[in-house]
């Protein structure tokens, strides 16, 4: 009776959720899925899948994957030593530091990305200040570099959070017993540090590769529309080309990184030591 | 050692250049007197009463606030009900319930905006400002989760279980007991809840009606047709206001955590 009830109790509880997910989650991937592996008449296909080998798409696939894994790299170059300055210094309250470097991430992502658009333009910022020091203007804008650092600001503090989390919670004495046994500050580093804090590296590593790899919105702004990314690809179909089916058919593709990239964290950061939050 | 400091200090404020250079840009083009991005003609006010007049920036501002709103109070009182819930489940189904909650989390907006807006379509919906908000619903749930549950596995079921030995009914103790425990983390579930409904763009972008703009949306129209400079008074302004947001959100917690303390020792 009492177990009854308390089952009740968990149901009803839990009950809009479990629609939520059913409804906001599950019917809207299965719809994914159906776009992606039918024609326009409702016939099965696997083309939509395919068409990412056509030139076009493989280029657009390719140049994705190239600019957000070096946009990765140099996150990760970044904000590793930033992380173990943070967790050296006295300054390292969690509260501050969280507020310093997470508070960027917090302004909207549109503004964030305009502003670099105000930076690079041919008439911008940069340029202004080149040519107020006599200096000749430079080409900027519309550039892969100034897609990289679009890609690298916007997403730089989901790199820097879980990296500064999981090395503030690495144990001083650990650090302090390989001073001791003769390890100089480099080998504290490579030898200690680094391995620690791999389930950090691995979030941050997904929080900065999976929307580096499908934005559009930031090759579409630092990119002038000249430089197609797959994520550009796949908005385009859905909103100007028109064709529901292709896009949800390359979706499907991007996919399957996603999906890498999520085994990747469950393999790595069982306990979500590595979270965000 | 010392030399060391000092390259770990510069090392810091060159990251912190590095993530307020931009802002701090629009920041100060906001208040500059002319439309060009490269030059400075002086200070002036003008671009914020305009900013305020311009009837396109004022409605996708309470488009924006009206969707956050309904957006992160669904999503908090449906995601503490199940955080609740899913704490006094078996562990199979608690384990398959928080995989299912990272799904959203871990997925490319992308991804989750088209399925959604692919759902809508096939179930005859309209494409409003309601899809939206229902799309919104969905991304922030898991964030209240993940906010309120660390919290609830802190307190445990005793004193839940020790109210309903006391005679208390479920939903007395639920509101009396569970509910006042759980506060803060539900408070910064909210909080974040509603600024990651204010900083969408993608979902919003896939799922909305004609005409429906959010500040998000309108800033992503605007960059085809040029910017304008009250578009830089509107970044100081939100920038402003996520940092107020941001102090509450870290204060009020840390607050409520010392009044509690306090309260248990006197």
């Amino acid at each position: 009776m009492f177990r009854n009830k308390k089952t009740r109790y968990t149901m009803i509880l839990s009950g809009p959720y479990l629609l939520w997910i059913i409804g906001g989650t599950l019917i809207p991937l299965i719809m994914m899925f159906y776009y992606g592996l039918t024609t326009a008449d409702g016939g099965f296909t696997l083309s939509n899948v395919f068409a990412i080998a056509e030139a076009g798409h493989a280029k657009a696939l390719g140049q994705a994957l190239l600019y957000s894994a070096v946009s990765t790299v140099v996150c990760f170059v970044l904000a590793f030593p930033l992380a173990v300055i943070l967790k050296n210094s006295k300054l390292g309250t969690k509260g501050f530091v969280v507020f310093v470097f997470i508070l960027p991430m917090w302004m909207n992502f549109l503004l964030r990305t305009m502003a670099w658009q105000v930076l690079l333009e041919k008439g911008g910022v940069i340029n202004g200040v080149l040519t107020w020091m006599g200096l000749p203007r430079m080409r900027l804008i519309n550039t892969p570099g100034a897609i990289i650092m679009g890609m690298v600001y916007d997403f730089l503090p989901f790199m820097i959070m879980p990296l500064y989390n999981v090395m503030s919670k690495i144990d001083n004495n650990v650090v302090e017993a390989a001073r001791d046994l003769g390890a100089s500050g480099w080998q504290v580093i490579y030898k200690v540090l680094l391995p620690l804090s791999v389930p950090g590296i691995v979030s941050g590593v997904t929080m900065v590769f999976v929307p580096a790899l499908t934005t559009f919105v930031i090759s579409n702004m630092l990119g002038g529309g000249k430089i197609f990314l797959i994520g550009n690809v796949i908005e385009h179909e859905f909103t100007v080309g028109d064709n529901w089916h292709l896009g949800a058919g390359l979706s499907l593709v991007m996919m399957v990184f996603i999906l890498i990239s999520m085994a990747f964290i469950a393999k790595f950061d069982k306990n979500g030591e590595g979270n965000l939050l | 050692m010392k030399k060391n400091r000092v390259v770990n200090r510069i090392y810091l404020i060159l990251i912190i250049i590095f993530l307020y250079a931009p802002i701090l840009t629009l920041m100060v083009l906001s208040f500059n007197n002319g439309k060009s991005m490269g030059k400075w003609t002086g200070f002036s006010l003008h671009w914020y009463a305009e900013m305020f007049r311009d009837d396109t920036i004022m409605e996708a501002l309470r488009n924006t606030l009206v969707i956050a709103l309904i957006a992160s109070v669904a999503s908090t009182v449906i995601g503490t009900a199940a955080t609740v819930a899913i704490q006094r489940m078996r562990p199979r189904s608690r384990n398959a319930l928080l995989a299912a909650n990272n799904v959203p989390l871990l997925n490319a907006d992308i991804v989750t905006g088209i399925s959604l807006m692919l759902m809508f379509v096939a179930f005859v919906v309209t494409l409003s400002m309601g899809t939206v908000i229902l799309a919104h619903i969905t991304f922030c749930i898991p964030y209240v989760i993940l906010s309120v549950l660390p919290r609830a596995r802190e307190i445990g079921n005793s004193s839940y279980e020790a109210a309903l030995d006391l005679g208390a009914t479920p939903v007395y103790a639920f509101f009396k007991v569970t509910l006042p425990e759980l506060k803060p983390g539900i408070i910064s579930g909210f909080l974040l809840a509603f600024t990651m409904s204010v900083d969408d763009f993608i979902v919003t972008h896939f799922t909305r009606g004609a005409g429906v703009n959010t500040l998000s949306t309108m800033i992503y129209g605007m960059v085809k047709i040029g910017i304008r400079p009250t578009i830089y008074a509107l970044s100081t302004i939100v920038f402003l206001t996520v940092l107020v947001l941001l102090i509450i959100a870290n204060v009020v917690p840390a607050r409520a955590e010392k009044k509690r303390r306090e309260g248990t020792h006197a």
